[in-house]
């Protein structure tokens, strides 16, 4: 043993201290990386409420707007996006999860499987006002929609079938191996061992890649713009029941992110917090909306099986 | 005794590469046929080949006949009724995520039994016969997934056997077991050879020596030589299988 060591053989040499201290600079510099990503987020959605704090109220949410949206409140838009967002989810979750879970459990490796990974893969880097611009051409004059919450649904639907089908399989390629072996081991078909085991575990995962992703799409002005959005729209609004229900499948709707586009750029004589107003209540509604799917993936993991 | 599972010429490859060469053996009805061999020998994908799920492996391919009892199980027109004649246990213990009663009871209800009280005595039967009963029947609605390595692997075989196989696979079934569990289920599986044939993987020579009929020796995707396992470690054709049984290797 050298006489350095024998006072303390646990003592850190130089070259340990150069290494800490890499270590500990290198681990700071991350961090304040990571902690820049809040920084946004806290802006804009102070700001926000800040500016709109004059309008909010539950008198603003719950009353229609008037006059071309200078004054009155922001409910029809609100329950035009609510409804685009169901009518959407209704008609993408179907296609997308069977889709999903035919890529991942049946596909073979040939032809067929690539063409629909490569369809796949390029409907997801399609922008949105292409996606919108197909929406006309395909939903409101090919097959005779017109401009109506159907034509906006479907355009939004397929915009999202892409990121869904990717949720899906990532969902399903999270449950192990190990137990559809097991299953076909015992003589189990394909089919039951995905609806006795491989569905039961993975559905969470899906059901909130599917919700978060229409939400994300429902924020988006270009699907909507000439597929059915309205800057204002003559429904009854007299009763509280007109009011939860007020547009059919072939109306035309008021959505929040376009109500904002019209109130912040068309609209002369504008409130300053009729603009802020819409902008704070459209990020409040996708907070909820992700918040509710978040929650429902931590609850459902909390049961999470092994 | 009359012939059940019999490979003539078979060979499997995984893309180019060969897992199986040319594999000619015969396994007798109501005995223990034990396969043992270093890793990567192939081993396993013979016991995949007697129950088809090498087919789900999508780059494998198989030449020659795999028959049992004379039937070529390539030409089984319902595979899933094939498996379900096979009990099946792999060397990683795969509890299923749901209850250890659900467990058990998974494949008979795949085959469309749902009497309660027949999946009870079902239940219960497997259990005990993989020496897992006495320390789960108080608690037969935990999860699988929750018990212990050695516990989940006699929940699998509890699972082979839910099936009544005419065929019990066994791969390295006692790497998570402890000697002394080992040696119960050594010995009902004793008694189930009146019942069923057994082929049993194994990386201990001497389980294959205690319990064997005939042993097979495989090395590099080849069957060294195969034969009585009195012989196979007494007097064997080759060195090699002398030396690997013995536990006299390198």
């Amino acid at each position: 043993m050298s006489p350095v060591s024998s006072s303390n053989p646990f003592a850190a040499g130089g070259n340990e201290i150069r290494k800490q201290r890499t270590e500990n600079i290198a681990k700071n510099v991350m961090l304040g990386a990571a902690i820049l990503l809040i920084i946004p987020v806290l802006v804009i959605i102070g700001y926000l409420f800040y500016k709109a704090s004059p309008v909010l109220s539950w008198n603003y949410i719950w009353d229609v707007p008037r006059d071309l949206g200078r004054q009155g409140g922001i409910w029809l838009p609100l329950i035009g996006t609510f409804y685009l967002v169901i009518v959407s989810l209704m008609l993408v979750a179907p296609v997308g999860i069977l889709a999903g879970i035919y890529i991942n459990e049946y596909a073979p490796n040939n032809w067929l499987t690539r063409c629909i990974n490569m369809a796949v893969t390029s409907l997801a880097g399609v922008p949105s006002i292409v996606h919108a611009l197909f929406g006309v051409g395909a939903f409101v004059l090919t097959l005779g929609m017109g401009a109506s919450l159907l034509a906006a649904a479907c355009t939004i639907a397929v915009m999202t079938i892409p990121v869904i089908v990717t949720a899906t399989r990532e969902a399903l390629a999270a449950v192990p191996m190990a137990f559809r072996e097991a299953c076909w081991n015992m003589g189990a078909t394909k089919w039951q061992t995905i609806r006795t085991i491989v569905l039961p575990n993975s559905i969470s995962g899906i059901l909130t890649g599917v919700i978060l992703e229409i939400s994300r799409a429902a924020g988006e002005t270009a699907p909507i713009l000439f597929t059915g959005a309205a800057a204002s729209v003559a429904v009854r609004t007299a009763t509280v029941g007109d009011k939860l229900m007020p547009y059919q499948l072939d109306d035309r709707f008021m959505a929040l992110s376009y109500h904002l586009h019209v109130v912040a750029e068309k609209i002369s004589g504008m409130p300053q917090e009729m603009k802020y107003g819409t902008a704070a209540v459209l990020i409040a509604l996708i907070v909820v909306i992700n918040s509710f799917s978040i929650t429902l993936r931590l609850y459902l993991r909390s049961r999470k099986k092994w | 005794m009359s012939v059940h599972i019999e490979f003539n010429n078979v060979t499997v490859r995984y893309g180019e590469d060969i897992a199986l060469d040319d594999i000619d053996l015969q396994i007798q009805e109501k005995e223990v046929f034990s396969i043992v061999g270093p890793a990567n020998s192939g081993k396993t994908t013979f016991l995949k080949c007697i129950n088809r799920t090498i087919d789900l492996i999508s780059s494998s391919k198989v030449d020659g006949t795999v028959s049992i009892q004379g039937e070529d199980v390539r030409r089984v027109s319902n595979v899933y009724a094939l498996r379900r004649r096979i009990g099946m246990v792999f060397p990683l213990p795969v509890g299923l995520p749901m209850s250890i009663y659900d467990n058990v009871a998974y494949g008979p209800r795949r085959m469309g039994i749902t009497d309660k009280q027949r999946l009870d005595e079902l239940v219960e039967q497997c259990l005990k016969q993989s020496v897992l009963w006495d320390e789960v029947k108080d608690r037969l609605h935990m999860l699988g997934t929750k018990l212990s390595g050695g516990q989940q692997q006699r929940l699998t075989l509890a699972r082979a056997l839910s099936l009544e196989p005419e065929i019990l696979c066994l791969d390295e079934f006692s790497i998570a077991i402890d000697p002394v569990t080992t040696m119960k289920i050594e010995e009902v599986l004793t008694g189930l050879k009146e019942k069923m044939t057994i082929v049993l993987v194994t990386n201990l020579t001497q389980q294959a020596r205690r319990m064997a009929d005939h042993v097979a020796f495989f090395n590099a995707s080849e069957l060294v030589e195969w034969g009585e396992t009195e012989k196979m470690f007494e007097n064997p054709d080759k060195e090699i299988t002398g030396r690997y049984l013995n536990g006299d290797f390198g």
